[in-house]
């Protein structure tokens, strides 16, 4: 068997106040690209439940954070990851994937998207509709992955396996959106809180 | 129902801590519990993936993608490299994403009021897929240092910023790019926060000649390394729970 040379993973550093300029240039002020990648996580095909995900990044010192850059990465309405090894295929035009930023006057990010269904977990368990979030701001030298949980799924998230394994089940609610409605759509609410009393779970993924 | 092969776990020592004192800003933005950690589902062994119809036909060339009827002003410069994992294969067709100040360290972004000048003809941004060998180039200036209110007097070393994808969310990456022989390196908080002198090294591109454009274009190189994927030696073996 051939047995590897292992390298070591290139160090991570903070994104920097100016992460717009390179991730979402027009929110830096400038047009570049024809079209800039992540403003259509679930595309024009996809099924299910259209949803607004919006919240705020708050700091240790209870202020928004207004320079956060964040991404999603979801499955479409059956469960489904738009990849080869995600579980099968996709609607046309759903990549799952987003990327949004805080306005930089108020702190709020929003996407719109559609609600995933349940995946696959582990050795033959069931995980819970879920977002993977990945938040990357000046003042974060590697990115904070969580996962964003939605209140009205609650048989199903008492049941999540990755929920499970916070040993702590009050800090799970930190990971549970909370759902509201506003002129006829749902939103689901959801602050991240990098410190503090109520600081939301962070993963190594 | 099978379980998909996991990525290596990320060696946390590898990297900053989210807490260090002397880059200020970390204090109030670094969680206080322990990241709690994950095997790896589905969720974390997919990722998104780009085209080639994603990207225009610039978009990899910062001399030219905001040229408003010139050039920019600098030190024209190749920066490229591969992509490769921790055990050493190419990561094919992935998305690299850079940005960066101008030649006078002046971004051009709204929220930065440094004096130093904009450039009419940069806008200090690019994007690219790497190839079948994980290979990937830009054509740029070279960035100029610039103050930040940290310490009142510190100055970032040139730096290029590196954003890159692989396969799985789990392999998501920011990171920068520094020069050969900077002296701003060594006194650099941000820098500073990383664990050793391998790991300051890793981010260091060097010059090279090699890929250098006689009377043109001057090159540094630089390889950026990704998690690795665990081979499945005993396939699907059921946890001990």
């Amino acid at each position: 068997m051939h047995t590897p040379e292992y390298l070591r993973e290139t160090p991570s550093q903070t994104a920097g106040p100016y992460v717009h300029i390179g991730l979402a240039p027009g929110a830096a002020g400038f047009d570049i690209y024809e079209q800039e990648l992540g403003w259509d996580i679930a595309g024009p095909n996809a099924k299910g439940e259209r949803i607004r995900v919006e919240g705020r990044v708050i700091d240790g010192t209870g202020s928004p954070v207004k320079d956060v850059l964040l991404e999603a990465w979801q499955a479409n309405g059956d469960g489904k990851y738009a990849h080869p090894e995600g579980g099968g295929p996709v609607e046309d035009g759903f990549r799952g994937w987003g990327r949004v930023i805080t306005d930089f006057a108020t702190g709020e990010w929003a996407f719109d998207t559609v609600k995933p269904g349940p995946t696959p977990g582990r050795n033959g368990t069931v995980q819970a509709p879920h977002i993977s979030l990945w938040i990357v701001a000046r003042g974060i030298n590697i990115g904070l992955s969580t996962r964003l949980y939605f209140e009205d799924e609650a048989t199903a998230n008492a049941a999540d396996p990755v929920l499970n394994v916070i040993e702590w089940e009050n800090r799970r609610a930190t990971l549970i959106a909370q759902k509201t409605e506003r002129d006829g759509q749902t939103v689901y609410r959801f602050d991240i809180h990098i410190q503090g009393d109520s600081e939301t779970v962070f993963f190594d993924i | 129902m099978t379980t998909p092969a996991e990525y290596y776990q990320r060696d946390r020592q590898r990297h900053p801590p989210a807490l260090v004192p002397s880059y200020k800003t970390s204090v109030a933005r670094s969680p206080r519990y322990a990241l709690i950690s994950l095997e790896q589902t589905i969720s974390e062994i997919t990722g998104p993936r780009f085209g080639h119809s994603d990207f225009g036909a610039l978009d990899h060339d910062l001399i030219k993608n905001y040229a408003q009827g010139g050039d920019p002003i600098g030190e024209r410069i190749i920066v490229h490299g591969r992509v490769l994992d921790e055990n050493a294969r190419p990561v094919r067709n992935t998305l690299v994403e850079i940005w960066q100040a101008n030649a006078g360290g002046r971004y051009r972004h709204k929220k930065d009021t440094y004096l130093a000048p904009i450039d009419p003809n940069f806008g200090g941004c690019g994007r690219t897929m790497t190839d079948e060998n994980g290979y990937y180039f830009f054509r740029t200036v070279k960035p100029g240092a610039y103050p930040w209110r940290n310490m009142v007097n510190d100055w970032r070393p040139a730096h290029i910023h590196f954003s890159v994808f692989g396969p799985s969310f789990s392999q998501r990456l920011i990171t920068q790019l520094y020069f050969e022989g900077d002296p701003l390196i060594p006194g650099c908080p941000i820098l500073q926060a990383l664990p050793d002198a391998s790991a300051i090294d890793a981010l260091t591109a060097r010059l090279d000649r090699n890929a250098t454009i006689p009377l043109d274009t001057i090159a540094y190189r630089f390889d950026i390394v990704l998690r690795g994927r665990r081979a499945t030696l005993f396939e699907n073996r059921q946890e001990g729970n």
